[in-house]
This record gives C-alpha cells, sequence and structure tokens, in this order.
C-alpha cells in the first residue's frame, strides 16, 4: 500500500477519482487510502473466516480456546527412564495380547515417547519424567488384567530411580508422570470398594498420575491427574466405515450387559442400577435399539445411530465414548460426577448429553426434548476430524492425536511451581504406608 | 464384542475372589466375631427361612422398614422390587476383616456424593412407549436425515420435471401407480406432466390426485390407437407436447421421461441432477422373450459377448462418448407384436425416451442455450428418437458412471384391446354386462317382476360377474354372448314357465 505523500501518477484517472471521494489533497487521499486499506483487510478476515467455516463441521473451541490442535513439541521435555527391561519389554513378551486390550495406552505412550521430539536426553533439562513400567500386563487366560502385583512392580521400580537418579528425591516424584489406566487408576484394584480402602498408591501420590478413570471427589482421582480415553484400536475402526450419506434412522443404540449375571444377577450393584433401570424402562420401545447381543455390525450400526448411551459398569469410563465420537453418535453419558478424558481441551457439554442416573425413567423424554439445532450442531461437533484424532492412539502417531492431547495438558501444568521441589532432607511421602503386602520386593 | 466378554469373564474372575475372600476370612476371624456380627449371622438365618417360607425376600421388606437413609426415593414397580440401601447378605463378604459390621455399611468414607453400594433399579409407574416421544424422536430422525442429504446428498438440486404419456386402458392403473409412487419418493422438487390421448378423464385425473405431486394434467385431442408403431409415434408427439408446456410455462429443472408402464430406481434421480444440458443413461430392456429363436441366439453367442438387454450410451476408455447400445431385435424378428393385445414380445425402439434428460433451459424460446439444441416448434414430423432434437449427437452426457449403471427399466405389458375393468376400480352395481357363470354356487332366487330383471340379476352374484367377465373377454366370441343371455333368461326363468325370450 503506497503511503507516499505524492501520489503516483495514475491517481489521475477518473477511476482513482472516484476512489478517493473526488479530492485531490494528499492528506485526505492518504486517508482515503487506509480506509480502503483497513476495508480490504476487514473484507479478507471475513472471507477467511466464512471459508473455514465448513458447514459440515464446527470447531471445537474448549475451555481453553483451541487447545485441541496445539503443538506439544517445543513447550516441554521429557525424559525417559531406562529401566531393566523385566519392568516393561519381558512383560510384553510373556504376553502380547496386551497390545490389543484396553489398557494398551501404557505400552503406546512408552513407544511414543521413545522416537518423539519431546524426548530429552538430558535430564537436566527435562521438564517432566516417565517412569516405562507395564504395570496392567498381567493378563488372566481371558485376557484381564490382574491388579495384585502392579503396586510392588510400581514400588520396586521406583525404588530404583530414586536410587539411580536424583531426579525423584529432588521432588517426591512431583514432576514424574505415569500411564495408569487400570480400572480405578493407581488404586490398582478393579472392585471399587477395595479400591477406595487402598486408596492411591502413596508413593504416587504427589506424581502426575494419566489414567483412564475419573470421577469427581473419589479417592482414586488425584487433582492434576490427566483423564485419557481408554484404548480402542483404530485400524479396525476406519475399516469399518459406511459412506456418510447412509441416513441415520436408529434413535438410540445401546449394545452391553444389563444385568451382571456373574457377579450381581439382581442388579443394584452393577452401574448403581442404571442400566438394569435402562433395560427396565426401554425394553419396549421400540427408539430404543439395545440389547445384549453381539452383532458383527456393531461398528455399522453404531453409524447408523443418532444417540449412542454411554452407561457406567463396574467403573465409570467405557470405550463406548470413544466408538460413538469416532463414528459420529452422540454420546449420553450416564454417570454422575465422572470426568471425561481431556476434559480441559473438549467442551463435552457441548458434543455430548449427560443424564443423571436417577432421571433414566424419563430418558425417553430428555432426549426428544433436545431440539433439533442442538442435536445437529453437536453432530457438527463431532464431524470434526481433531476431535475424533484426539480420542484415539494412531500407529504411526498423527498431529492431534490422543499422545499429543496428553503431552499438551502436561505441557499446561508448566511451569512447576517453586513448592515442588523439596529441600535437601526433607521427606514427604510415607514409604511404609499400604497394605503389608504391597512392601514385598519384586 | 470383545469388551463384554471381557468384562463378563473379567467379572467372573472378580466373583472368585470374591467368593473365596469370604468364608476364608469368616473362617479365620472366627475368635473375634464380635456379637454385632453373630446377630446379623442369626438375623440372616431367620430371614432366609421366612423367605423360603413366604416365597418372596423377607428382609428386604424389614430393610425397607428400618431404613432411613436417602437418596433412592422415586416411584417403584412393585413392592419386591423397593429401593433398598443394602442387603444383609452383601454385610459379611464386604467385611474381610472382622471389622464391626457397620448397620449401613455404605462406605461413604470416600467423601464422594456418589454412594457406593447396592442402589435401586428405578422404573417408571408405565414403562412403555410414549406415543408423544415417538412422534417428536421420529420429527428428530427425519430432520436428522434431512440434513444429512443437504450435507452429502447433491448440492443445489434441480426441481426435476416430469413428462408421461398416458391413455385410458385397463393397465393404466398399474403402471400409473407405479411411476406415480416412485415419484412421491423422490427427495427434490417434482412437476409431473401427464399428456392423456383421448382427452383428460376423470379416470386418470382421479388415479393421479391421490399423489399430492404438483401436476399438469393434459388431454391430446388423438385417441391412441392399436398398433405398436402408431402408438409410438403417438407417444412421441405427446411427449412433444409435453415439451411445448414446459416451454409456455417457463419451468426451471430437468425434464426426464417418465412412460406410465417403466420402472425407475431411486439413483436415477439423484444421478440425472449431474446432467448438464442432455444427458443419457442406460435403460434395461426387459422384452418378455417367449417366443424368441433360441438356436439363434445360441450361436451367436458363442462367437460374441451375451448380448445386453440395455439401451444406452457407450464410452471407451477415456470415458468419453463413443457410441450407443442398442436393443438387438434381430432374434425377434418377424415375431414381435404388431398390435397392442398381441401376446408376442414388444420391442422397443432404437433408443427409448426414457433413457435421456434434457435441461429445460433448452426448450426456453430465449435464453443462453447451446446452439446445438433444435428449436422444438420447428420439428413437428417424426422424430424417430430422441437425439433428433440435437443437430450434433456428440454432445450427449452419459449418465450413470459412463452408461455402466442401468437407473430405469423399460417394459411393455398391455391387455387385449377388448378388455373392460370397472371405472375407478370400484365394482358399483348395476354393470353394464351382466352374464352370470353356469354354475352359481348360490339358488336361484325366485324371479321379480319382468320390469326388474335385470337389476335383481346384477345383485344376486356380484362377485361372480367379475371372473364371468374375463372368461367372456378371453372368449373372444362376440356371438357367444348373446347366447349366454339367452342362457340367462332360460335359467332365471326356471321357476317360472311364463317368461320366456
Amino acid at each position: 500500500m503506497p503511503v507516499s505523500s505524492s501520489p503516483p501518477p495514475i491517481l489521475d484517472s477518473s477511476l482513482c477519482r472516484l476512489l478517493f471521494l473526488g479530492s485531490r489533497d494528499s492528506s485526505t487521499m492518504r486517508k482515503c487510502l487506509w480506509l480502503w486499506g483497513l476495508l480490504f483487510i476487514a473484507l479478507g478476515f471475513a472471507w477467511s473466516i466464512t471459508a473455514e467455516r465448513n458447514p459440515r463441521t464446527e470447531r471445537i473451541s474448549g475451555s481453553a480456546g483451541d487447545v485441541l490442535e496445539d503443538d506439544p513439541v517445543g513447550r516441554l521435555k521429557v525424559y525417559v527412564y531406562e529401566l531393566p527391561s523385566k519392568y516393561n519389554k519381558k512383560i510384553l513378551q510373556k504376553d502380547p495380547r496386551c497390545l490389543s486390550h484396553m489398557f494398551a495406552a501404557e505400552i503406546f505412550m512408552h513407544r511414543f515417547l521413545l522416537s518423539s521430539p519431546v524426548r530429552t536426553l538430558n535430564p537436566e533439562e527435562a521438564d517432566w519424567f516417565y517412569t516405562p513400567i507395564y504395570a496392567t500386563c498381567d493378563l488372566t487366560p481371558t485376557g484381564l488384567p490382574l491388579p495384585f502385583k502392579s503396586p510392588r512392580m510400581v514400588r520396586s521400580a521406583i525404588q530404583l530411580i530414586s536410587s539411580s537418579w536424583p531426579y525423584w528425591n529432588r521432588t517426591e516424584g512431583a514432576d514424574h508422570f505415569f500411564v495408569v489406566p487400570h480400572d480405578f487408576g493407581a488404586c490398582f484394584h478393579y472392585q471399587e470398594e477395595k479400591a477406595i480402602e487402598r486408596g492411591i498408591l502413596p508413593i504416587l501420590r504427589r506424581a502426575t498420575l494419566v489414567q483412564t478413570f475419573g470421577q469427581r471427589n473419589h479417592v482414586c482421582l488425584n487433582e492434576g491427574s490427566i483423564t485419557i480415553p481408554p484404548y480402542a484400536p483404530p485400524q479396525k475402526m476406519q475399516a469399518r466405515q459406511i459412506p456418510p450419506d447412509t441416513p441415520r434412522s436408529i434413535f438410540v443404540y445401546f449394545r452391553g450387559l444389563f444385568y451382571d449375571v456373574n457377579n450381581d444377577p439382581e442388579g443394584g450393584y452393577y452401574a448403581r442400577g442404571a442400566r438394569a433401570a435402562v433395560w427396565e424402562n426401554f425394553k419396549s420401545n421400540p427408539l430404543f435399539d439395545i440389547s445384549t447381543e453381539h452383532p458383527t455390525t456393531y461398528y455399522e450400526d453404531m453409524q447408523r445411530a443418532i444417540f449412542c448411551l454411554c452407561p457406567l459398569g463396574w467403573a465409570p469410563w467405557s470405550p463406548r465414548l470413544v466408538e460413538a465420537v469416532v463414528f459420529g453418535c452422540i454420546p449420553v453419558i450416564i454417570a454422575d460426577d465422572i470426568v471425561l478424558p481431556f476434559a480441559d481441551a473438549i467442551p463435552w457439554e457441548e458434543i455430548g448429553v449427560f443424564v443423571a442416573e436417577e432421571d433414566v425413567p424419563k430418558l425417553d423424554k430428555i432426549l426428544t426434548s433436545i431440539p433439533p439445532h442442538v442435536i445437529l450442531r453437536k453432530q457438527r461437533l463431532l464431524a470434526n476430524p481433531s476431535m475424533k484424532r484426539a480420542m484415539l492412539f494412531p500407529q504411526p502417531t498423527l498431529p492431534g492425536d490422543a499422545f499429543h492431547q496428553i503431552l499438551n495438558g502436561l505441557a499446561r501444568k508448566l511451569p512447576h511451581p517453586k513448592s515442588v521441589y523439596l529441600k535437601p532432607g526433607e521427606k514427604i511421602l510415607n514409604w511404609t504406608a499400604g497394605p503389608i503386602t504391597d512392601l514385598k520386593p519384586w | 464384542m470383545k469388551l463384554s466378554a471381557l468384562q463378563q469373564s473379567y467379572l467372573g474372575r472378580r466373583s472368585n475372589s470374591f467368593r473365596s475372600s469370604g468364608p476364608l476370612d469368616s473362617s479365620s476371624d472366627g475368635a473375634f466375631k464380635s456379637p454385632a456380627a453373630v446377630f446379623w449371622l442369626v438375623l440372616h438365618g431367620l430371614s432366609c427361612l421366612i423367605s423360603l417360607l413366604l416365597g418372596f425376600r423377607f428382609s428386604r421388606l424389614v430393610f425397607l422398614l428400618l431404613s432411613t437413609s436417602s437418596t433412592y426415593t422415586s416411584p417403584f414397580h412393585s413392592p419386591t422390587e423397593l429401593a433398598k440401601t443394602l442387603d444383609i447378605r452383601s454385610v459379611i463378604p464386604a467385611d474381610p476383616v472382622g471389622n464391626v459390621p457397620l448397620p449401613f455399611p455404605n462406605k461413604t468414607a470416600t467423601n464422594s456424593r456418589v454412594v457406593v453400594g447396592r442402589h435401586g433399579i428405578r422404573i417408571r409407574p408405565w414403562p412403555h412407549p410414549n406415543p408423544v416421544e415417538v412422534m417428536k424422536a421420529h420429527r428428530i430422525i427425519e430432520r436428522v436425515q434431512t440434513e444429512q442429504r443437504l450435507q452429502f446428498g447433491v448440492k443445489d438440486p434441480r426441481k426435476i420435471i416430469v413428462v408421461t404419456p398416458t391413455y385410458v386402458r385397463t393397465f393404466q392403473s398399474l403402471h400409473l401407480t407405479g411411476v406415480m409412487h416412485s415419484l412421491m419418493l423422490v427427495p427434490y422438487d417434482l412437476v409431473w406432466i401427464v399428456v392423456e390421448a383421448g382427452g383428460v378423464s376423470n379416470e386418470t385425473a382421479s388415479l393421479i390426485a391421490k399423489s399430492g405431486l404438483r401436476i399438469i394434467h393434459v388431454g391430446f385431442s388423438q385417441r391412441m390407437p392399436n398398433s405398436w408403431d402408431e402408438r409410438h409415434k403417438l407417444e412421441t408427439k405427446m411427449r412433444l407436447r409435453g415439451l411445448r408446456i414446459v416451454r409456455e410455462k417457463i419451468l426451471d429443472g430437468i425434464v426426464i421421461f417418465a412412460d406410465d408402464s417403466n420402472m425407475h430406481s431411486m439413483e436415477l434421480f439423484d444421478e440425472i441432477q449431474n446432467a448438464k444440458w442432455f444427458g443419457a443413461v442406460s435403460v434395461g430392456i426387459l422384452a418378455n422373450s417367449a417366443n424368441i429363436d433360441e438356436t439363434v441366439v445360441e450361436k451367436r453367442g458363442e462367437e460374441e459377448n451375451p448380448r445386453m438387454p440395455v439401451q444406452g450410451p457407450a464410452c471407451n476408455v477415456s470415458n468419453m462418448l463413443a457410441g450407443w447400445h442398442t436393443f438387438n431385435t434381430l432374434p425377434f424378428a418377424g415375431k414381435s407384436a404388431v398390435y397392442i393385445d398381441d401376446r408376442a414380445t414388444v420391442l422397443p425402439r432404437k433408443l427409448e425416451w426414457s433413457g435421456f434428460v434434457l435441461n429445460s433451459r433448452l426448450l426456453w424460446k430465449d435464453g443462453d442455450k447451446p446452439e446445438w439444441m433444435k428449436d422444438i416448434d420447428t420439428l413437428d414430423g417424426d422424430i424417430e428418437s430422441p437425439l433428433d432434437l440435437v443437430k450434433d449427437p456428440s454432445v450427449v452426457e452419459p449418465l450413470g458412471s459412463c452408461g455402466r449403471r442401468v437407473l430405469l427399466w423399460w417394459l411393455r405389458v398391455e391387455a387385449r384391446a377388448d378388455s373392460k375393468f370397472p371405472p375407478r376400480w370400484i365394482i358399483d352395481p348395476p354393470l353394464e354386462v351382466t352374464v352370470p357363470s353356469k354354475r352359481t354356487p348360490w339358488p336361484d332366487t325366485p324371479p321379480e317382476l319382468p320390469s326388474h330383471k335385470k337389476p335383481v340379476i346384477g345383485i344376486q352374484e356380484p362377485i361372480i360377474k367379475h371372473t364371468t367377465k374375463t372368461r367372456t373377454s378371453r372368449s373372444k366370441r362376440r356371438s357367444k354372448r348373446k347366447h349366454d343371455e339367452t342362457r340367462t333368461d332360460r335359467r332365471t326363468t326356471g321357476f317360472d314357465k311364463t317368461l320366456q325370450n
């Protein structure tokens, strides 16, 4: 934009005279130039904003802005401890099923960090320290993880790192993070009462826990923990996509248990009675496609449904949330006080529908009273690819996926407050707390 | 799903530990059992016995009466499913180390608002679908599907203008209903131009009025002739009349020719939205091949590719129009139907009109249209095929992945020329021709006065008349009717010998 005081010769044309509002005076001409320039810039902004506004998707502006697409590289540095392979590789070799179950995030996180640009080999400049322990990889013959040895494994690993490196003792673990994707996180038990009794493992109480479990005011959720989605195999889900113009004809969809006949045949314990209530109230309702059957078209059906129920089970979280988000089905979350994955980055209130457990009998009224424009908006938010990517752990990693969201979450906790650094000799954690069985060496 | 199998066996394992911990712990802690625990055990045993006698869980009733807590006060289905905070039975296993069992071991020591333990199953008083909610849900589903169609379907769909020549005959109802229902399903704006040979009739009007579509119903003064050749020529003229209406009313959209005996797929209407000026689709030809010479076909079949009953554009490798597939009529030579009611195969023309679609702007008087389009006012004579509308046949756009998808089917089935059908297909006695069947299942009624002879017969056997009509129409001999009439009279006058014809 020419800002020179002397007007160039082209301004003598009649068009330019029109542009400059008929004035020949240089100062008013300059003002006019500025005006036109501003107008063009404003138009350009408006055009770019509307161009980005694809009618099919909407940008997710979370509570902290568009944080889903933040790039963690450069904002933090992570040092990965070199533990002997008995803590990670040997366990995986013994049972490769650990790579495909719901708790596989701990293994994939380790692999991701090993080759990530945020990894640093110099522990002095690291902001966060990662300890690769595959605590959830002790599987029964049917494939379920037993948490009984995990506390001892973690203790022995921490004893190792506190004796071989000085960084643990510096902060007693406050700048360390651990991935504990099991049912109740670092409480290391699958039964809620026992988990609550145990509480979070005492030596992990100052560390940041990356876990799938999230419930407000619960012993097993520490302040400052990062909640992640359970692992769901991305290739399997990608392979079962149907054309997007297939009309969504199922109103509410759910497949799973309502009564856990092995452990709680009358109901009331399992899911705090919520799943049983769903069944009893809506089993005869044609709008609700709910059953305990195992269809082979489970993924395809989800893509043909408008609402997908995600009620709690024995624990509040479930892979159904991930599946619902990936397939564009609005999740209906029936779990009181649940903390959903990446809750500080993803505005779950705008994407899903929350129903209190006591309101389950009125579920049909609640869902049909949502105005259609709200439903369409939720579907647009769900259609956003960054939303789907944030729920998945793809191999190889993609920008904006769950690994990056975890790193973003860790980066948002930086810088560490000065209080985490202990004075030499100061000790806060009680190394002998907890049940006696935990103190046995591993 | 793997997940629930996982969960199930997971919890199976869980229950094993559950049960194993129970007796183990209680036996090991036998010495430390507090009196309260013993009391609860005794009470538990008692209530078990009482429940066995009564037939329902007595302990629950006790707890209902005793319980003071809390949060589960919603209305319930039946007394046996009343909510309790905890059952006695669950107290003991949950208590491994012989602590004093609390009366309500809610374990709210977690300072969580959500309580661990047994909860009630909330069931509303009438757990069945509410019709108001169902309707609302259906409206939501419709709205979502409309939105999906807007997003993933055709962008800026144009109106579809359907031109159908028809005339009143027995099979008209069958064919026109089929076309009408297909058009009612089309998700785009539609205008249906129905050109009727022999003038506008109530029959056709009442049939198409049920559709709820926007219809322009015009009559064509000539009656439909009885030979297929003549019929095709007249149909062409009727279609041109329809095109002239498009020009007069300056309708904007895509013109498609839907003959009333064709069958259209829904994808056809989506596909033709892609036509810019003049498009062609592949038409499946269903010629009723009852009499073709099988040997001829087989011999040819060995050497060449099997003939497809398809008419439409043919493309070369680079998906450009290279020629036309037409239906091979050689096997039918000399054996095809000439008159509309012949039982032989009805053959299509070389290129059927129904396989072509045009942009209505090509028909307008003014406006920018390509110069290869002929003015329809100048053509009045014989147009052999729709390609005669354009000067250069290479401008036609092949649709349906270059003619590879067959999107509609052509079929011609008509009844005999003299077949009769009740007007609007409502059997309303008295009918014009009344001939009873030879063997009536009902006894003959005593005859009434001669002046009421005909109506009596009509009321007597209304249903049988239907079948006799077809029988007579099949028998073909007009003279027989008179014979039958005499027979009728003779039979009804069986009782009364006074009446003679």
